[in-house]
């Protein structure tokens, strides 16, 4: 049996082909060197993501969090619920919230929730947590340390942590402001962060990267620039929406302002598969459209 | 569409904070805000606000209900919550600046043309189809969503992009035929169905 085992919610975003799929080949390399397992929840929807309020209204996005969580607490009986994306993580948990300070808004729920296959009914009994809040509070900066063969020495990152994994919920002990925890984990595995990256919890838009291009664009522009001022070799994050905005729309960017930037970003997962001795395709850097040839460096080389 | 709105005015002739605590999400806290104004310095589109949210919620007790139902402003938000861990009276603002674009969506008073508006609705109407967002499907949703001539063109603006996604296997070309979603597709569609309508009964939208 493995150590840890959660009830795993991937999102939509972490599918096969799909945006952020290369976060999700690094994720599994990174469990299997952590001994974690991740079931996952069968049959997972969409959360509705932030930007389904418009249409969606409230009680129909409540819904479909609810019927993810209480497939989970039908089948992954006794784990956490463990989300990799930020927004599905929020989406989840601010559903719990909701549904556990007003009881009108849960009999609702479960009213919906029966119309659904699986005799589904939502009770609130599992926590809903983030892949990030699971490594350093169940397994923690020791633990995490242990299975490091190789040290990324050498490479300067700015750890840009964006909003919704640190806002409204966060990390536990960590500030809105100034969160260090990434930061942490990239020296955990030998690299060097950038002390203050005043970017760092700037929003990148969001989803009005999609309809507000210039807007948002506007917003992504500060938060390279300022990893380039402060000599980053390359950019890491938590979120696959914070990545593929932060990353994609560099050639844009340049194009309307005359920038030039190519930097690369990168998850803290894929940081972390490379430091635990994975190759370049299970930390999925074939997936990164900059690419990041000094982690494909080290994850070429054989381990100390 | 207009039905509703006309009903909506008349039921709450001159009260527009009493509508709002009735039928927009957490609207029982607008009355709540004591006007430090910290919120409206937290929007990352801040310029693009023509009414920031302190402003919205001194609005909506002068009753200005046009005003607000008709603006583009709560539809810049990019739900970074800045504003929630700031306010000193804990309001929930993320969440009203939503209800308060879902209420006018509703009503049919948003902007037409309002691109985060009809994003939104696309996103909303692409997920519920199969239980999973189909991303391909979605991007190309928005390319073509004034047209094939406007779309061809942003296609192209977007192509390198594009490319890049399939090349690093990030966006699936056949996704328009091979996106699975979930299995019991049936079975969400009718609890989103219910849903709604006991949503809608609750804050008097219900035909
Ligand atoms: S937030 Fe994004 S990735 Fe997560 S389930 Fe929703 S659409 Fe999918
Ligand atoms: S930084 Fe951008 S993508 Fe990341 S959570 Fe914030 S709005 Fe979403
Ligand atoms: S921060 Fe809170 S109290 Fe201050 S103006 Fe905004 S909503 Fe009102
Ligand atoms: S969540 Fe919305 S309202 Fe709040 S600060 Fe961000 S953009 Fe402004």
């Amino acid at each position: 049996m493995a150590r840890k085992e959660y009830s795993f919610y991937p999102g939509c975003s972490s599918e096969r082909l799909t945006s952020a799929s290369n976060y999700m080949v690094s994720v599994e390399a990174m469990c299997k060197k952590l001994d974690v397992q991740l079931n996952e929840i069968p049959d997972w929807n969409c959360c509705g993501a932030s930007i389904g309020y418009a249409e969606g209204g409230e009680l129909p996005r409540h819904v479909m969090n609810a019927r993810n969580l209480a497939i989970s607490e039908q089948v992954n009986k006794g784990q956490d619920v463990v989300a990799t994306c930020a927004a599905c993580w929020l989406g989840a948990k601010e559903t719990k919230d909701r549904l556990a300070e007003d009881k009108g808004l849960l009999a609702e729920t479960n009213e919906a929730l029966r119309e659904a296959g699986m005799n589904l009914q939502y009770k609130g009994e599992q926590e809903v947590r983030h892949m990030v809040e699971v490594l350093i509070e169940d397994l923690g900066y020791d633990e995490l340390k242990k299975p490091v063969v190789k040290s990324l020495e050498g490479i300067k990152f700015a750890g840009y942590v964006g909003c919704q994994t640190n806002r409204p919920f966060g990390i536990a002990g960590e500030s809105f402001e100034n969160p260090k925890y990434l930061d942490k984990l990239v020296e955990m595995v030998g690299g060097e962060p950038v002390e203050k990256y005043d970017q760092k919890v700037t929003c990148c838009g969001g989803a009005l990267a999609f309809s507000e291009p210039e807007k948002s664009q506007a917003q992504i522009k500060k938060i390279i620039e300022s990893a380039y001022d402060h000599g980053a070799d390359m950019i890491v994050t938590p979120c696959p929406v914070c990545q593929m905005n932060v990353e994609v729309y560099q050639g844009q960017i340049n194009k309307r302002y005359g920038t030039k930037f190519n930097i690369p970003v990168a998850y803290y997962s894929q940081l972390m598969a490379v430091a635990y001795g994975a190759s370049a395709k299970e930390a999925g850097l074939n997936g990164q459209i900059i690419r990041a040839p000094r982690l494909e460096e080290i994850a070429a080389k054989a381990a100390r | 569409m207009g039905d509703i709105n006309t009903a909506m005015t008349e039921q709450y002739r001159n009260n527009f904070l009493k509508e709002v605590e009735a039928n927009v999400e957490e609207g029982q806290w607008v009355k709540m805000c004591m006007q430090c104004g910290v919120c409206s310095g937290s929007c990352p589109l801040g310029p693009a606000w023509e009414h920031p949210p302190q402003e919205i919620f001194m609005m909506i007790r002068a009753g200005r209900r046009d005003e607000v139902l008709k603006s583009e402003s709560m539809w810049m938000c990019t739900s970074c919550y800045n504003c929630i861990v700031r306010c000193p009276r804990e309001l929930p603002i993320t969440h009203i600046m939503h209800g308060l674009a879902n209420y006018a969506h509703r009503l049919g008073l948003a902007p037409k043309m309002n691109p985060t508006r009809r994003f939104a609705k696309m996103f909303w109407n692409n997920l519920t189809k199969s239980g999973r967002v189909n991303e391909i499907e979605l991007s190309v949703g928005l390319y073509f969503m004034d047209g094939f001539k406007t779309g061809i063109a942003r296609a192209w603006a977007m192509k390198d992009i594009g490319i890049g996604m399939l090349k690093t296997g990030r966006l699936n070309p056949f996704g328009f035929v091979t996106h699975k979603g979930c299995k019991d597709k049936k079975g969400i569609h009718k609890m989103l169905k219910k849903a709604r309508e006991i949503e809608d009964r609750r804050k008097g939208f219900a035909a």
